[in-house]
């Protein structure tokens, strides 16, 4: 594709690929509803240019699953009422995705006891680890619910 | 055919608690959810038409002054830029909820500091992002504009519909054994919805098609063609998915008028989302109040007085003010009362309704001052309150139609383990953290709204509901399908739920906290209307059909509802409209908070470790929607 050195990897995908699943909320880092996968990793695309991406797999909330044949997550979203107007809600599935598989390799965070050791999957790890994600809907307890609930799947 | 209900007084019957489907109050997910969670739901700025440009609003820089003029010419040499928009018509602020006509107008008189004063069009985002930007503004300053609550030479108004009195407040004080004298000050409020206010225009002819993100699109388009100086008929609004609205959105924004006047003017779609920091400037905040409350009791802690004053800030000529003292009249009892409500003019962006206009900031308030006369007199908090609840409203002394305060105390009390509590401050430890329990009541007036709603039974024995109504993430298509489902004994999966488009019959809106109850009421009645015409074309009386599974029960009869039907749909109107039980009962959502705090005593830092909240809703009609009301929204 062929776009605007300034457009950022967001409003490419919005603008000019059509795929409006991924939101733009504050378009400055601060509210996570851009939250897509870059090469597997999490990343905010509204705080990054399209250009520097050029080669990379970016798996957007419409990759992650469709009505009919949704993810774990979705499905567990919806289950769990994990969103109200759901305008964070890509950016919250797309981030709870790679953040699960940041717990499985072991990367600790701010709130994990032993760096060394292997991530609890509590309440408080989940929360840590979502907090750059925002809902002024407030769903966060449902969101937390509904990630634990994936995740303990996976798990046992 | 219509039914019509105007609420003068209880109804005094339960209708939906005689009907067998079941559905009502079921926890069900939410049938917009799939959409919701893979992306596909579509607000505002998804899904633009072919052709779309893109605006951005350029904002003041001063406080107040008058715009003289733009360097118009070195913005629209940028490569992609087709023009620079400064238009009478613009609107300088958001409409306040309900207005129903245009806000101010005339965008050159400036009023605040991130006022739009203009729009830039171009091909891309980008391209008008970066003429909005260096577009420079050459303004007359006027020094005479006071921004802040406390500043003397702000004008002070006195409204007179707005202070009130009964007995003698002073003379209460004086004489009672237990006083309180504070006063109090709350910062003002950003609604901040995660969806930015948006816009997308598209003209056929002189018919206006507006996909946006409101709240009340009856009270939008007519709003948006006042600005306009068009037909209320020649509008069309869209808002099938709201990414939040907390009031922001009830009134229509600069941005809506903006992408209108620029669609017409360029012959193509024009497409215009406020940025976040447009959000903050130009989107109408909650005011920021002062407040002094007094209370006197008596040896017992029972009341005898209350006096509320509060100050509040707005632009001038705006006729809002925050409604900070609307549950005190009737919260707690106390023969001496006195509100009194001022408004200090000044220059900031003006303030409108956010999220529980008025209790959100005075009952906190309110319920400080009794806790501080709780300790005053030694009496347990939530006994406090309890000896305090009045047995009809104490100002306007009417009774209420329900109260569930005391109930709401003894059982947040009893699941939060209040009586636990140590009352001395400072006692509890863990380590450097400190703990406290502490709690409020919760109050919020009830409103209903007039609100239409059609309900149609197909041929196919499936049902359609249409309404302008629109889903802020409230659950309104959860449990508009739900109310038809239980009326017309169907799974929820047979009903489809329209909203959010102004062909559809006008509803309340979201707002208020009155839209189930408005717009819900709206589609039981389409249904009973339903109902009744089934029970002519069986004969029978209303109160001997059953519906349920899709099958009409009547004696000894079961027939499917589609052979009733007979190839033949069914339409049903439902309107409602407030009467006169608004002022024979006073109405009100009563609830109770219990938090435990812990407070780090070395770095002051707050945790709120565990909080409960106990409400009285009223009839819960989807117990999933409504318990992700009660944690947020
Ligand atoms: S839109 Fe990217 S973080 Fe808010
Ligand atoms: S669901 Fe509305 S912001 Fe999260």
């Amino acid at each position: 594709m062929e776009t605007d050195t300034r457009t950022t990897l967001l409003d490419a995908l919005r603008n000019d690929l059509g795929l409006t699943g991924t939101k733009k909320g504050c378009d400055h880092g601060q509210c996570g509803a851009c939250t897509v996968l870059a090469d597997g990793r999490r990343i905010n695309s509204c705080l990054t240019l399209a250009c520097m991406h050029d080669g990379e797999e970016i798996v957007t909330i419409e990759g992650l699953g469709a009505p009919g044949r949704l993810s774990a997550l979705q499905r567990a979203f919806i289950h769990h009422d994990g969103f109200q107007c759901g305008y964070c809600t890509p950016g919250q599935i797309c981030s709870a995705s790679a953040m699960l598989g940041e717990i499985e390799a072991g990367w600790p965070s701010s709130v994990t006891a032993d760096v060394a050791g292997r991530p609890d999957l509590t309440a408080q790890e989940v929360s840590e680890r979502m907090s750059g994600n925002l809902c002024r809907c407030s769903a966060y307890p449902n969101i937390i619910e509904a990630i634990l609930d994936v995740a303990k799947a996976k798990g046992s | 055919m219509a039914a019509h209900h105007k609420m003068d007084d209880r109804v005094g019957r339960d209708r939906l608690e005689e009907m067998a489907q079941g559905v009502i109050g079921e926890p069900l997910d939410r049938p917009e959810g799939e959409l919701k969670v893979s992306g596909r739901a579509t607000y505002a700025m998804d899904g633009l038409p072919a052709g779309c440009r893109h605006g951005v609003l350029v904002r003041s820089t001063v406080a107040k002054g008058r715009l003289r003029a733009f360097d118009v010419d070195s913005v629209e040499r940028l490569p992609g830029v087709r023009a620079v928009i400064a238009d009478d018509r613009f609107i300088k602020n958001p409409a306040q909820g309900m207005a129903g006509k245009a806000p101010a107008q005339d965008t050159r008189e400036i009023l605040f500091f991130g006022q739009p004063v203009a729009l830039v069009v171009a091909d891309t985002f980008e391209q008008a992002r970066h003429g909005a930007q260096i577009l420079r503004q050459e303004v007359e300053r006027a020094e005479d504009a006071p921004v802040s609550l406390d500043d003397p030479t702000a004008q002070l108004d006195t409204p007179s519909n707005k202070q009130s009195s009964s007995g003698d407040i002073d003379a209460a004080m004086r004489a009672s054994p237990f006083t309180i004298d504070a006063t109090y000050t709350t910062p003002g409020h950003a609604s901040a919805a995660m969806e930015p206010h948006a816009s997308v225009a598209t003209w056929e002819d002189e018919r206006l098609t507006l996909q946006a993100s409101y709240q009340m699109l009856r009270y939008n388009r007519a709003e948006l063609a006042d600005a306009l100086g068009i037909e209320e008929d020649n509008v069309r609004l869209l808002a099938p998915y709201v990414g939040g609205g907390f009031g922001s959105k009830l009134g229509i924004a600069p941005e809506a008028v903006a992408a209108a006047i620029a669609s017409k003017e360029l012959g193509t779609p024009v497409g215009v989302a406020m940025t976040r920091q447009n959000e903050f400037e130009m989107v109408l905040r909650r005011s920021d109040t002062r407040q002094r409350i007094r209370l006197a009791a008596d040896e017992t802690g029972r009341l005898i007085g209350i006096g509320h004053d509060a100050l509040v800030t707005n632009l001038p000529g705006e006729k809002f003010s925050e409604p900070v003292t609307q549950a005190t009249p009737f919260l707690y009892c106390g023969d001496n009362r006195a509100i009194g409500h001022k408004i200090a003019r000044i220059h900031r962006t003006p303030s409108g309704s956010v999220r529980a206009p008025g209790e959100a900031v005075g009952v906190t308030a309110l319920e400080i001052a009794i806790d501080e006369l709780a300790a005053a007199c030694g009496i347990d908090p939530v006994e406090l309150r309890r000896r305090n609840i009045p047995d009809q409203d104490p100002s306007k002394e009417i009774p209420f139609s329900s109260h569930m305060l005391a109930k709401a105390l003894e059982t947040g009390a009893a699941r939060f383990g209040w009586s636990k509590r140590n009352a001395s401050p400072g006692e509890v430890r863990e380590g450097e953290w400190l703990i406290g329990l502490g709690m409020a009541s919760a109050a919020r007036v009830n409103m209903l709204i007039e609100s239409k709603a059609s309900v149609t039974l197909t041929k196919q024995g499936r049902a359609t509901i249409e309404t302008d109504m629109t889903d802020i993430g409230t659950g309104t298509y959860a449990i508009l399908g739900q109310v038809a489902a239980e009326m017309l004994g169907l799974p929820v999966t047979d009903v489809e739920t329209r909203l959010g488009d102004t062909n559809l019959p006008p509803a309340s809106g979201s707002g208020g906290s009155f839209g189930a109850a408005s717009n819900g009421t709206a589609v039981f009645l389409a249904c009973e209307e339903i109902r009744q015409q089934l029970c002519t074309k069986l004969d029978c009386n209303p109160e001997d059909l059953t519906l349920k599974d899709r099958h009409a029960v009547v004696g000894n009869r079961r027939i499917p509802v589609v052979d009733i039907l007979n190839g033949e749909d069914i339409r049903g109107e439902g309107h409602v409209e407030p009467g006169e039980a608004e002022d024979k009962v006073r109405q009100a959502t009563y609830g109770s908070y219990f938090a435990e705090v812990a407070v780090n005593s070395v770095t002051g830092e707050v945790r709120v470790r565990r909080m409960l909240g106990v409400f009285a809703a009223g009839r819960i009609l989807n117990a999933k929607t409504a318990r992700s009301q009660c944690l947020g929204e």
